[in-house]
């Protein structure tokens, strides 16, 4: 006679048993990785750029000198693309840490639903104004502006 | 009655050893780099939500942008940009570790090494941000940009 066993003396199976639908667990952990590489170009780069390679480092950084990066397309994209992965890679990593430490149902439903709300209003918002903005607004001292204003 | 002692009834075997330690991650190198690894990141998280706010002023107002990142140019703050910069260093250095141990056996074996290895590339790195860092935030400040 055979006795089959299921998941023997394995207590936390990958996926819950009778779950349908894809793994987001396992998307969350690639996601993280990935996302982790991706990142470390575009920040290492958004650093590298901002504080050591422009003269004057951060004292350098005003509207004229944002302004002038963010009327680039490729500024624009590199600061999207980083504000989409830092958030999200950032707020899954609080989501991580709130199911690590909060067990109270009530108050960790608070908790992810803060951080969810977090992310959706600073991408929504960064993204608006990464593609809204305009480096030459009319009526605004020329001194704060990008050099290129002159020139419109 | 039956003579069958139930391994339940038994008491708990001694435990070998006092402190924690001696498996993969509990004790050392690995339990402090993932230690680490939280701090730095739930740091960089809270950076991160100011810092989107206080970029989105650029859609305000010139002065306004001007204003707010004023407060990130004296001394203080530059002090805690090294801090944060150090932060997002290992951060970023421990995750790449983090994805060798993961996918490499050999990693897995000498992840005590690869974390002084990146204790190490993190040093280097600062070596290099830090001091034109700080020559900017002590230098004086110029007029306009």
């Amino acid at each position: 006679m055979t006795a089959t066993i299921e998941n023997p003396n394995y207590r936390y199976p990958a996926r819950s048993k009778g779950r349908r639908g894809p793994n987001l667990e396992k998307a969350g952990w690639i996601f993280m990785r990935a996302s982790g590489v991706v990142l470390i170009v575009l920040i290492f780069g958004h650093l590298a750029y901002n504080l050591l390679w422009t003269p004057g480092g951060i004292h350098a950084i005003d509207f004229g000198f944002v302004g002038g990066k963010l009327a680039q397309p490729f500024w624009q994209w590199w600061d999207v693309l980083m504000l989409w992965l830092a958030i999200l890679h950032g707020s899954n990593g609080m989501r991580t840490i709130v199911n690590d430490y909060v067990h109270q149902p009530r108050l960790r439903t608070i908790a992810l639903g803060a951080i969810a709300a977090a992310a959706a209003i600073l991408i929504i918002l960064g993204t608006l104004i990464t593609f809204t903005f305009d480096p030459c607004p009319a009526g605004a001292d020329a001194a704060l502006l990008p050099e290129f204003c002159a020139s419109r | 009655m039956s003579d069958t002692t139930s391994s339940l009834t038994l008491p708990d075997p001694a435990p070998k050893r006092e402190r924690i330690g001696g498996t993969l991650y509990r004790g050392n190198e690995g339990m402090w780099s993932w230690v680490l690894h939280r701090i730095t990141g739930v740091a960089i998280y809270f950076f991160l939500l100011v810092h989107v706010l206080d970029t989105s002023l650029i859609r305000v107002s010139p002065e306004a942008y001007n204003t707010v990142i004023a407060a990130y140019k004296n001394p203080i703050m530059g002090l805690g940009e090294v801090g944060l910069v150090a932060a997002v260093v290992l951060h970023a250095l421990n995750g790449l570790r983090i994805i060798l141990v993961d996918t490499w056996s050999w990693a897995t074996k000498h992840q005590r090494l690869l974390f002084w290895i990146v204790v190490g590339v993190a040093v280097v790195l600062m070596a290099y941000f830090t001091p034109t860092h700080l020559i900017n935030v002590f230098s004086p400040i110029e007029e306009g940009h």
